[in-house]
């Protein structure tokens, strides 16, 4: 256990119990309060989203503003997820192979991200990217606004996915192929990356999941200016506000569906990745 | 040796423009007016109020969520029944549901249009606008964390000493208190600190069903977004630099509890061997 | 172990139940729009030296106005509710929330003026001051939603009606609006978002509130406002809630928002009092053609043909601006 484990903490094992002594009342209370809690609620709005028929539900997630929002998340998602696969890879990759004063702080910053209430992230970003910018930097109200809230709230994602893959490696595959004349980057493609790869697209596929239905970052900071910069979360936000909860059930099965997607692909790399180790 | 120097700029350089940077303006605009006007902002009654209200809404959702936390892990582990497998993918959607369809959900489901609601209204019960709504929807995002850290402890901790508490005469209860929690402790610890961390900063659901109401549904972090509209940067400030202290004590407890975890500490995670033995097909 | 779980439950449900409020007659819940916020926290002071007001709480919710008219009637608690135009309480006498007789005193349950007006960057430097002046190329106007602020629906209320005094026709007036909202490019949930978004760097002109401008130059912005030769009298309603169990004390309070400490305050935060007796005290400018929403036939069919959401002229102006 360790901060590793907040980004999706490690899944007990699937395989039969171990024929200890259960509990009897155990896994019904279990279920009981799961179902009350959290499948209640979410059926809830899976019915309300329909409960205008299946043309009201189409009507609601195809018009413009809120298809508007859904691409643009769609697309700063994909953005910042991509950027942080880079950029957390280097920051795996630094934690894991190089030694420097204060690493030990800096690993423990890269968790900052969860610990750290999501409208406080927006605001700490506004400080220095928006109107009052000390760096003159004025990113608030822009699509690169946006990019920005969602490349901090999904950066420990992948380096905290990377980071025990990359500590487990076996240093032998990349002695030999340096041995063998391949360069520093050839022997990082074709011998460390593949390895990596699995929990890569983990770590992505949960960034993914989370940058999907990030809110609070993104209220102050984008100026959720529809069609512009309106998140599909926000516009859900303003529709419950303006009364338009069907509409808003919708867009949110839409959402609910993503994040499901997204589960089944981590689990998927999940497997391949305890298979290849 | 170039690479290496490159990399670690780059890597540091990044942290810096996005988390370090960020942070300490942050800081510096709450304490910029000075220390005296940093505390009156924060002590003005609404802010002390939306305090408590965090504070007593993880109160109540962080023992909650433990008590299933351990209870659904020995499920999970210990247990074999008809839908584990559901159950246990189940656990995973409060990871990855928007905080804002979590608001919507509950107040389908509790509204006043709804008649769960309606009937709850009708007896003098109010969820959405008031503090049950509050704790449900924190509860909701907070809920997996204890599960999630208990369950592989469990698993590897193994069941000889149960078993042998069993054969000495133990009932089920008696082993489960005596001879099970106290060996899943650090497991339980560790998840009920992420779970509170997860518990005070939540915004996006209890926007939903907060109504707003300064001094009265307001948590701390609402009180945020409420201080910036209203031209109270200081307030905002002060009260956002409450929260970053509470992540980083939260933080500092993560690193000190792992530490406690491993005997040798190199700063950095290891529990590749944990992650790889609980992630069988 | 058992005690501690079990010690914990139980503070638990203590603190649950202690934190539910059990309040007695000596508690407002004040639920209103999002500009007045700096004018109620003075008078409530105020009110709070008064024998009436001595020892009563108030809890406060601010926000668009549509939005929290639509809160209440889905149940958020309120003993007074303040809001930016009297439709955003009729929906409430729909649910008996409000009762129907709630307009019936001598101001017809408005509490506060005001007048549209165009908010400017300090110099006024793109010389904005006619309606037609929003419209020239390049000039970005900030006003917020009109489906969520009752603001905004001043707004293009006033921008209508403004055309038709100026001897266009009703068709003419709704084919500016459409040319208004080209060059609206960001629309705010409230007015008081909008004058964050403008205090930002954002737009050109703001349409606003006299008072928002007013208190916008109070915190020292740098802006000035322009008052056009045709503009509308905004009235800002306000109402106890029927069911509330602190309705003495809540009905006291709504009496006092009329005496002359209340309207001196509302005055001074740019509110134009409603009580003559107090607004003899300050000299708003006169404008040169004030109109009213019942020179264009009163909110309930301003509502109906302008801002139904599905049928609407404002709304299929939008959807005609925004489907690009």
């Amino acid at each position: 256990m360790a901060a590793t484990d907040l980004a999706l903490p490690a899944r007990w094992t699937r395989s039969k119990s171990n024929n200890g002594i259960g509990l009897p009342a155990a896994p019904g209370i279990a279920t009981a309060y799961l179902t009350l809690i959290v499948l209640i609620p979410l059926a809830a709005v899976v019915w309300r989203a329909t409960s205008d028929g299946t043309s009201g539900f189409f009507e609601a997630i195809l018009q413009p503003q809120a298809l508007a929002a859904l691409r643009l998340t769609f697309i700063a998602s994909l953005a910042a997820c991509a950027l942080n696969a880079v950029f957390g890879t280097i920051l795996a990759w630094v934690l894991v192979r190089d030694d420097f004063p204060g690493k030990a702080l800096i690993n423990a910053l890269i968790d900052l991200p969860f610990a750290l209430p999501t409208i406080v992230a927006g605001l700490t970003l506004l400080a220095l990217y928006g109107p009052h910018s000390p760096l003159g930097v004025h990113l608030a109200y822009t699509q690169a606004g946006v990019g920005l809230a969602l490349l901090f709230v999904t950066l420990p994602f992948v380096v905290r996915n990377v980071q025990p893959v990359l500590m487990e490696l076996d240093l032998e595959a990349e002695e030999a192929a340096a041995s063998l004349g391949a360069s520093q980057l050839t022997t990082f493609r074709r011998v460390i990356l593949p390895s990596l790869m699995p929990a890569l697209l983990s770590g992505v596929s949960l960034a993914f999941a989370r940058s999907m239905g990030e809110f609070g970052s993104l209220v102050l900071m984008s100026g959720n200016i529809p069609f512009k910069t309106e998140v599909a979360s926000v516009h859900i936000y303003g529709q419950i506000e303006s009364g338009d909860v069907a509409g808003a059930a919708a867009l949110s099965v839409v959402l609910l569906a993503v994040a499901l997607v997204v589960l089944g692909l981590v689990a998927l790399f999940q497997r391949r990745a305890a298979r290849g180790s | 040796m170039a690479a290496r120097l490159a990399l670690r700029g780059v890597a540091l350089g990044y942290l810096a423009l996005l988390l370090a940077l960020p942070l300490g303006i942050v800081f510096f605009n709450a304490f910029g007016g000075g220390f005296h006007q940093a505390w009156a902002a924060i002590t003005q009654p609404d802010a002390l109020h939306a305090l408590w209200m965090t504070v007593l809404v993880t109160a109540i959702a962080v023992p909650a969520n433990t008590i299933f936390g351990i209870i659904c892990a020995h499920a999970l582990v210990r247990s074999d029944f008809r839908f584990k497998r559901v159950l246990d993918a189940a656990l995973d959607l409060p990871f990855a549901v928007s905080p804002v369809v979590v608001g919507l959900a509950l107040f389908v489901v509790y509204g006043r249009t709804s008649p769960v609601g309606a009937w709850l209204l009708a007896h003098g019960i109010h969820v959405i606008f008031a503090l049950p709504g509050l704790v449900l929807a924190t509860i909701f995002v907070s809920l997996p964390f204890v599960v999630r850290e208990v369950a592989p402890t469990l698993a590897e901790i193994g069941t000889e000493q149960e078993q042998a508490a069993a054969v000495l005469g133990a009932n089920a209860w008696q082993t489960f208190w005596r001879v099970t929690l106290p060996s899943i402790r650090w497991g339980v610890i560790y998840g009920v600190v992420l779970s509170t961390a997860r518990s005070l900063g939540e915004f996006g659901a209890v926007s939903v069903v907060s109504g707003h109401l300064a001094g009265q549904t307001e948590t701390l972090t609402l009180f945020v977004e409420d201080r910036y509209q209203a031209f109270d940067p200081v307030g905002a400030y002060t009260a956002a630099v409450v929260l970053a202290l509470l992540a980083f004590a939260t933080l500092g407890a993560m690193n000190w509890l792992a530490a406690k975890e491993k005997s040798k500490w190199q700063s950095l995670p290891a529990t590749s061997e944990k992650a790889s033995a609980t992630t069988s097909p | 172990m058992t005690s501690r779980f079990l010690s914990l439950a139980l503070a638990a449900t203590v603190l649950f139940a202690a934190a539910e409020p059990a309040f007695a007659d000596g508690h407002v819940t004040l639920v209103a729009y999002s500009t007045p916020r700096e004018a109620y926290q003075a008078i409530i002071g105020a009110f709070q030296k008064t024998p009436q007001g001595a020892g009563v709480t108030f809890d406060q919710s601010y926000g668009a106005s549509g939005d929290q008219s639509r809160a209440v009637e889905a149940g958020l608690p309120a003993d007074v509710v303040a809001f930016s135009l009297e439709p955003d309480i009729s929906r409430l006498v729909k649910d008996g929330l409000v009762l129907p007789t709630w307009a019936q005193n001598a101001h017809r349950g408005i509490v506060t003026d005001s007048v549209v007006v165009f908010v400017v960057r300090q110099g006024n430097p793109k010389h904005i001051r006619t309606w037609d002046d929003l419209t020239k190329p390049g000039v970005d106007v900030i006003t917020p939603n009109p489906f969520t602020s009752g603001g905004a629906r001043w707004n293009v209320m006033a921008a209508y009606a403004a055309q038709l005094t100026t001897g266009k026709s009703p068709d003419q007036a709704v084919a500016y609006l459409t040319s208004l909202f080209q060059h609206v490019s960001v629309q705010d949930k409230s007015a008081r978002d909008s004058m964050q978004t403008f205090l930002s760097g954002k737009g050109d002109v703001m349409l606003a509130y006299e008072n928002e401008a007013i208190e916008a130059k109070r915190i020292g912005s740098p802006v000035e406002f322009v008052i056009p030769d045709d503009t509308m009298l905004i009235e800002n309603p306000i109402a106890t809630v029927a069911g509330s169990s602190n309705l003495r004390t809540a009905q006291a309070f709504v009496d006092f928002l009329y005496s002359d400490r209340a309207q001196t305050i509302f005055g001074t935060y740019g509110y134009r009092p409603v009580v003559a007796s107090a607004a003899k005290n300050f000299s708003f400018p006169i404008v040169k053609h004030l109109s009213r929403i019942t020179d264009i036939g009163g909110w309930d069919a301003v509502n109906k043909k302008f801002f139904d959401p599905q049928s609407g002229v404002v709304a299929k102006i939008e959807s005609q601006i925004g489907g690009h």
